[in-house]
């Protein structure tokens, strides 16, 4: 075949190659859509049946709640609710807002809050977050645009659920096809409207263009939110680079390091309420007697820098934390309780004192973060602790750990960005499944400040339950966890310490 | 033949029978199966009345063949995270995983067999060592490994193939070359093997005195032969890749079943992993029978032994 007809079948080859091999145009600012990645599957797009991250996003765009605490003042503003009072201390009245219409069209009003109180706060319904219903009693129609909601027992911290998990669905269409259906097709109130659910594979949203103009969360600007599901980290970046996807969140430290060198990305670390800490059962039932020996436990703090970790394993935004609460909730504090500074040799010297002078052997359960799991295997090793690493899914480890198998775990705790000790510390202390210390004294002061409606009495009480847990160095509390953020450059985007991103706020440049 | 055939069937089923023992046992021995069910938080009578209400409080043999009895009408029951029947969330995963394992040994036949055909013409030759190292290299590196280097040269940095799901035939390319890769020294050597041995064969040697082409020769006479035990091995090595499946489908993002078993091994779900550790071993077993009985067909000297 003469030359020249070689070299046209050539390019005619390659014109073929590249017109079959197109990919659809990279969309994104030009149709105004963001796509976005997860790594989690929720079981449900249902907001009271699945309890990962990605579910509370998901939520928070696609539903409601009564009252909206402002990310940035902490102050509760009315949303579905106008106003509030507290009857008593077990009652809450609401007066809920007019005009408000679900995406499907029903009309929002008292029916649709009593209906989804009374569903979800019933334990035989199932539903999969139990701590955030379980304190509801019941709930009232009082008029078409009034409810009361009856609390178990006082529950102080009812607002900052009733502004966080707790959302609103339309009772009509909640009652025809229950959570299976409202996974489905998810029906809410809220500024982007579920157009298309691929189960495990896509979630597509648009924007809602009939949002009430009262609320306090601002119009959306992006018309279509496509989030997908992304099981491997590696794989988003991939994407993300590729122009494939438009923000990714929870990116490995070293990962976003590197990303940062890329001229069309931006990289943002931004602090979460998700703190780390290691228990340790101290129990009866601990399958580690060893550390039932407070010395043992102090030892195993003071051997270790949280401080170096922050700077190479942790990453940027973070900080050390004194007591198991994340410093922004509602009562958290570390005042009057001990620092244990990285000191090895006091810490050999706490072993030696507590016939421990060659250190000994120690299972160490961990599920996620595992650098820093590692990196705290080396501190122990160098005071003679050798602790061996049992690397498994969260589900996996949380059963052994209430079946009494694992006795020293490496954890982290979000508090479902609820901004009140109550979602946190007692979940750990007050005797429930995850409890490893059973201290008395600790679960009284805990379920003092639960309990209380007096903010200045819920403040004390949890002040002495958090020093008497560092007193008796019953965790190793760690530091609060970045999350880092790698998105376009062009998308305007804010993180915030509750992990949530909020893409109705959000624009293209 | 037929008494062959019959024979190797009911090998398989005896195997097929002990691996769904073995799966059933693993799950049952693993956990307890009424707290999984019950879920996070659940009391002590939540439980026993599950256990009650659902069987787990007879005795293991029984609950196997219970269990058994069911999964033969492929009723598995409902998937504990998801909570839909487990036979619906394996009949939707299914195809994607088809189309992957067909794709990836049909990319694999494609690699090998040139390969195998490229070294056997130059036995013990540079070019015969360089063909197998090239297919040495796919079985050495890490799946997920290679995987993301493609990702990351044709996805990221050509840009000229997506990167993850399955939307289109195009989302299949990267997961197949990464799956079918490590098939190929296998296929390769097979091939090689057997086209040495043919091309020594008296018929190629009256071939080429009649003085017929030398591709007809090669690919007409020799090849067609050379390449039928390589079928048979082909349809083990599909097995196989379904096993590797589980990697390939989360790395790329995938909805098949290697995905959904990584899913339901992370959230303990236990009805799902039983389903798909059973289907997938049965169509493995299933795949060496048909390899057995081809192998045996193609070479009477096997049925024979």
């Amino acid at each position: 075949m003469p030359t020249h007809r070689y070299r046209t079948l050539l390019h005619a080859t390659l014109l073929a190659a590249a017109v079959a091999f197109a990919l659809p145009a990279q969309a994104g600012k030009r149709d105004n859509s963001v796509k976005l990645a997860s790594n989690q599957v929720p079981e449900s797009l249902d907001a009271y049946f699945n309890n990962v991250r990605v579910g509370v996003i998901l939520a928070h765009h696609i539903w409601d709640t009564l009252v909206y605490r402002d990310p940035k003042t902490n102050e509760y503003k009315p949303s579905l609710a106008t106003a509030w009072r507290w009857v008593n201390d077990t009652t809450l009245e609401f007066d809920l807002r007019r005009g408000v219409k679900f995406h499907n069209g029903e009309a929002f009003d008292a029916d649709d809050v009593v209906h989804t109180l009374n569903f979800v706060s019933k334990p035989e319904n199932k539903s999969t977050t139990q701590q955030n219903v379980n304190w509801i009693g019941s709930a009232e129609k009082v008029d078409q645009f009034k409810v009361r909601i009856k609390l178990k027992k006082p529950f102080p911290a009812a607002l900052e659920y009733l502004a966080g998990p707790v959302v609103m669905y339309p009772n009509e269409y909640y009652a025809k096809v229950g959570p299976k259906g409202m996974s489905e097709k998810p029906v809410g109130s809220g500024p982007y409207m579920v157009s298309e659910h691929q189960p495990g594979r896509l979630v597509r949203m648009k924007r809602n263009p009939d949002y009430f103009k009262a609320s306090p969360k601002p119009q959306p600007k992006i018309e279509t939110l496509e989030l997908r599901l992304i099981p491997d980290q590696n794989t988003q970046t991939a994407e993300l680079m590729a122009g494939g996807l438009d923000w990714i969140f929870n990116v490995p430290p070293d990962q976003a390091q590197q990303l940062k060198g890329v001229p069309s990305l931006a990289v943002v670390a931004g602090e979460t309420m998700r703190v780390v800490f290691f228990t340790m059962a101290s129990d009866e039932k601990t399958p580690t007697p060893i550390l039932k020996d407070v010395r043992v436990r102090k030892a195993i703090i003071h051997a270790i820098n949280r401080q170096a970790m922050l700077k190479t394993v942790v990453g940027e935004s973070a900080r050390v934390i004194h007591t198991l609460c994340f410093p922004a909730q509602f009562g958290c504090t570390d005042e009057g309780a001990p620092r244990y500074a990285y000191d090895p040799a006091k810490a050999k010297a706490l072993l030696a004192e507590a016939g421990h002078p060659n250190g000994f052997e120690i299972d160490l359960y961990a599920y996620r973060e595992r650098p820093q799991t590692e990196a705290v295997i080396g501190y122990l090793r160098a005071v003679g602790i050798k602790a061996n690493l049992r690397f498994m899914q969260y589900a996996a480890m949380r059963d052994a750990i209430r079946e009494h198998k694992a006795g020293f775990a490496h954890q982290t705790w979000g508090s479902f960005s609820v901004n009140d000790v109550s979602a946190s510390t007692p979940v750990y202390f007050k005797y429930l499944a995850d409890d490893v210390t059973r201290d008395p004294e600790v679960r009284d002061l805990l379920d003092a400040g639960d309990t209380s409606v007096k903010a200045a009495v819920r403040q004390v009480a949890y002040k002495n339950a958090l020093k008497k847990i560092a007193e008796e160095a019953y965790i190793v509390p760690m530091y609060s966890l970045p999350v880092y953020y790698a998105y376009s450059k062009d998308l305007q985007f804010q993180p915030y310490p509750d992990e949530l991103p909020r893409f109705w706020e959000y624009r293209w440049k | 033949m037929l008494q062959y055939a019959l024979k190797r069937a009911v090998l398989a089923l005896l195997v097929a029978l002990t691996v769904s023992l073995v799966c059933f046992l693993l799950v049952n021995l693993s956990t307890d199966v009424a707290t999984a069910m019950a879920g996070e938080g659940a009391t002590a009578e939540t439980i026993d009345a599950i256990r009650k209400q659902y069987g787990f409080d007879r005795p293991l043999p029984v609950q196997y063949l219970e269990w058994l009895g069911r999964a033969t009408f492929g009723d598995f029951g409902d998937s504990l995270y998801f909570r839909t029947p487990v036979a619906a969330l394996v009949a939707e995963r299914m195809p994607t995983t088809m189309i992957l394992g067909a794709a990836a040994i049909g990319f694999a036949l494609l690699l090998s067999i040139p390969l195998g055909v490229v070294a056997a013409l130059r036995p013990n030759s540079w070019v015969d060592r360089l063909t197998l190292t090239i297919a040495v290299v796919g079985q050495a590196m890490p799946s997920f490994w290679f995987a993301l280097l493609l990702m990351f040269l044709f996805g990221v940095t050509l840009k000229i193939l997506p990167i993850s799901g399955g939307d289109t035939w195009q989302h299949f390319i990267l997961p197949s070359v990464a799956l079918g890769y490590y098939a190929t020294p296998a296929i390769m050597r097979l091939t090689r093997s057997g086209m040495l041995e043919v091309l020594e064969s008296d018929y190629i040697r009256t071939a080429r005195a009649k003085g017929l082409r030398n591709t007809s020769v090669l690919f007409k006479h020799a090849l067609r032969n050379a390449v039928a035990p390589v079928v048979a091995l082909a349809a083990v090595q599909l097995g196989f890749m379904l096993g590797g499946s589980v990697v390939i489908e989360t790395v790329f993002a995938l909805n098949g079943l290697g995905y959904l078993a990584w899913e339901a091994i992370s959230h303990n779900d236990f009805p799902v992993v039983q389903a798909v550790v059973l289907l997938i071993s049965l169509v493995y077993i299933v795949l060496t029978l048909l390899a057995d009985v081809a192998n045996a067909w193609l070479d009477p000297r096997i049925r024979i032994s």
